[in-house]
């Protein structure tokens, strides 16, 4: 039986035209585009066009508004601490509690040895920013506002724009991490107040090791990476030409395939998701339903723990994932679904489940027929699980 | 994935003694909900030959902590009680075929079950009820004597080592200095023993680097004094509703509450309410009464919360 994989928020298969698109760059292509015979040339010529390809899936103004990185958190790194170093007399950073590692480890170093503040603004039991807080947050000592355009983990989206609007009438900068929402939903940078933006190419299709970090014009921008004049001086290093040409593929081939991601895989992702609550008893469906990314389901199953919910479901060939990692070093539950103050006795046995176009009713199906048996066989196993007919009162779930 | 040994996924996907053992004559619970994992073993006894007849277990956790517990009862069923008192859980993770560092606590978490039970089977209530110690992480209730135990069983000499086998310091981390000097003091013993060499050490604020210095002799942990020891019924009665008492508006912050029901020798029966009712730190509230109470009071108590009438 063909695996199925449901773990596209980690990473998605690169797409058989993006592997074709990006092939000759490593053999014919081979050149370095800075260089000023032929071989160079044809190089350049490639890269323009990926770059325009991936401006058109953003609804970017310029083409050198995008910075090519080495991926998401990179990116992420290069907009933070540019902003520390440009805004001066401004030290501090409003971010969110349920941010990606790439941010809050980010912040965590730089309080501690740069001396910045950072205000870490917290999530409702949908996941749900509190926009009072942000506000509250902002001042005339705040450099930079970096929140999520969409929870990795839940799917929940951020009202980024109306943040960025806010952010910028204290005098701050406004950065995103839209690792997750890029190529998943409709995105225009035209006329925004969004400063920067990052993504990566890895979660559309495209290869690992190429992201891009978009600047409004007019955004002074620190190099992160120096020693060349490559992206206009922004990000130096001989071009990852393969990496930029697949990006820039995967992102048209994201841009066509928008309406879908929008119908046939969402309506996969709420079968499942339906399915699971109506097999399954006490399992609940956390974020915001309402508002979030049309491919990620996360679905807590009271009373088990996820990573043995993960290895039941590896072995039917089925690839999910789980907020928690039970090691010593971090027992505690996804920072998302704590922060979320989803309680213990469901966060523990969360499980996300992210789609993408290569999905397939199949897929759904198999998990549905699988699920319910791994479910009962661990909560027959759990101390804390008591039958079928415990009460619902015992848990009283407030944040769906 | 982790690298689980092969026969870590045999006892995980084909979990032996899994469920409830009916008439169970010995029961030991360790872990909470809240931790991440939990294990309750059962164990049935020949009273005439002191062997486990039978064992049985029901885990939350992980993949490692549900292999663990199983493997745990195919060691011991068969044994008398004292051969399975001298298991380690180092025992458990050898009959895995070892177990990744991080998942070592799950080990842990059987031995420690498997004194419990037999404590509980031979009427000792109080063998693992941190009588021998403070809880010295609060968030995964480890205390004192669990520490030392996974000290000595494993020859621990760091840190991040007391962290993988215990859990302790893994979470909120304010119990790192506790554990530090349970560790410092654990290992001066062992020194003194001869069961570790003095190089090898722990020294709480020295760097893990080879040719430190020897570690101090070991610093004498003075436990609370106790106050009047002898006090009447009626003066304990009144000083636990003192106690209580103070300790309610904590609890009703958090939309709970806590009244006395009974006090019987050195039980002290409790009802837990409102918000506390099925909160999984529930355990770690009683634990904290447990011990503000015994501090108060001089002399040992068990807290035992009772159901709420409805």
């Amino acid at each position: 039986m063909d695996p199925v994989y449901l773990d596209n928020n980690a990473t998605t298969r690169v797409d058989a035209a993006v592997v074709s698109a990006m092939l000759p760059y490593f053999t014919e292509q081979f050149g370095n585009a800075s260089s000023i015979h032929a071989f160079g040339a044809e190089v350049g010529a490639g890269l323009r066009t990926a770059r325009r390809q991936l401006q058109a899936l953003l609804g970017a103004e310029f083409d050198h508004e995008i910075v090519y990185t080495g991926g998401g958190t990179e990116s992420d790194n290069t907009a933070i601490l540019s902003a520390l170093e440009t805004r001066s007399g401004r030290n501090e950073i409003v971010t969110s509690t349920v941010e990606h590692p790439a941010i809050l480890s980010l912040c965590a170093w730089l309080e501690k040895t740069r001396g910045a503040k950072v205000h870490y603004i917290g999530v409702d039991a949908r996941g749900r920013l509190d926009i009072d807080a942000y506000r509250k947050a902002l001042g005339p000592r705040t450099a930079i506002a970096s929140i999520m355009w969409a929870n990795n983990e839940t799917g929940t989206i951020f009202p980024v724009e109306t943040l960025a609007a806010l952010a910028h009438e204290a005098g701050a900068l406004f950065h995103t991490d839209a690792v997750q929402a890029v190529g998943k939903i409709a995105i225009d940078l035209s006329g925004s107040d969004i400063d920067m933006l990052s993504l990566s190419g890895h979660k559309l299709h495209g290869p690992k090791g190429i992201g891009a970090l978009y600047v409004r014009r007019g955004v002074r921008l620190r190099p992160l990476i120096r020693g060349g004049h490559q992206e206009r001086g922004r990000r130096a290093g001989t071009e990852n030409a393969p990496g930029i040409v697949g990006l820039g593929a995967a992102a048209a081939l994201a841009q066509e395939h928008m309406e879908e991601e929008n119908t046939r895989v969402r309506d996969l992702r709420d079968r499942l998701e339906r399915g699971l609550v109506q097999r399954i008893s006490h399992a609940v469906v956390t974020g915001d339903i309402e508002n979030r990314l049309p491919n990620t389901a996360n679905v807590a199953f009271e009373y088990i723990e996820g990573e043995a919910i993960l290895l039941l479901l590896n072995k039917a060939g089925i690839a999910a994932s789980s907020g928690s990692a039970c090691t010593s070093g971090s027992l505690e539950p996804s920072h998302v679904l704590r922060a979320m103050k989803v309680p213990y006795t469901a966060a523990h046995g969360a499980i996300r489940f992210s789609f993408s176009r290569e999905n397939t009713d199949a897929d759904v199906d198999r998990v549905l027929e699988v699920m319910p048996g791994i479910i009962a066989q661990l909560r027959q196993m759990s101390p804390f699980w008591d039958g079928e007919s415990k009460t619902r009162t015992a848990f009283t779930p407030t944040y769906a | 994935m982790w690298e689980y040994s092969e026969k870590v996924k045999d006892y995980f996907f084909n979990p032996k003694n899994a469920g409830v053992l009916e008439d169970a004559s010995g029961v030991g619970e360790v872990g909470a909900i809240a931790c991440g994992d939990a294990l309750k073993l059962m164990i049935k006894v020949d009273p005439e030959t002191d062997r486990i007849t039978e064992a049985r277990f029901q885990t939350f956790g992980c993949g490692s902590a549900i292999a663990s517990s199983s493997a745990l009862t195919e060691i011991i069923i068969g044994k008398t009680l004292d051969e399975a008192l001298a298991i380690t859980n180092q025992d458990i993770a050898d009959f895995l075929g070892g177990l990744p560092p991080e998942k070592m606590h799950c080990s842990v978490m059987g031995y420690e079950a498997l004194r419990s039970a037999i404590a509980n089977y031979r009427g000792e209530v109080w063998e693992n009820d941190h009588e021998e110690g403070a809880l010295l992480c609060k968030c995964f209730g480890v205390d004192e004597g669990m520490v030392e135990r996974a000290i000595r069983n494993n020859v621990l000499t760091t840190m991040e080592q007391v962290a993988h086998f215990t859990k302790a310091t893994g979470s909120c981390g304010t119990c790192v200095e506790g554990i530090e000097e349970v560790l410092e003091r654990t290992n001066a013993a062992m020194v003194e023993a001869g069961e570790l060499a003095a190089s090898q050490a722990f020294v709480a604020g020295a760097t893990p680097v080879v040719g430190r210095k020897a570690p101090r002799s070991s610093p004498v942990v003075a436990p609370a004094p106790p106050p009047a020891a002898k006090m009447t019924m009626l003066q304990r009665i009144k000083l636990i509703e003192a106690e209580l008492e103070a300790l309610r508006p904590a609890l009703q912050s958090d939309g709970g509450d806590c009244e006395l029901v009974d006090v019987e020798d050195n039980k002290v029966m409790v009802r837990l309410s409102g918000a506390c009712v099925n909160c999984q730190l529930a355990s770690v509230t009683v634990q904290g009464i447990q011990s503000r109470l015994a501090e108060r009071l001089g002399t040992p108590v068990r807290v035992i919360p009772v159901p709420s009438t409805h």
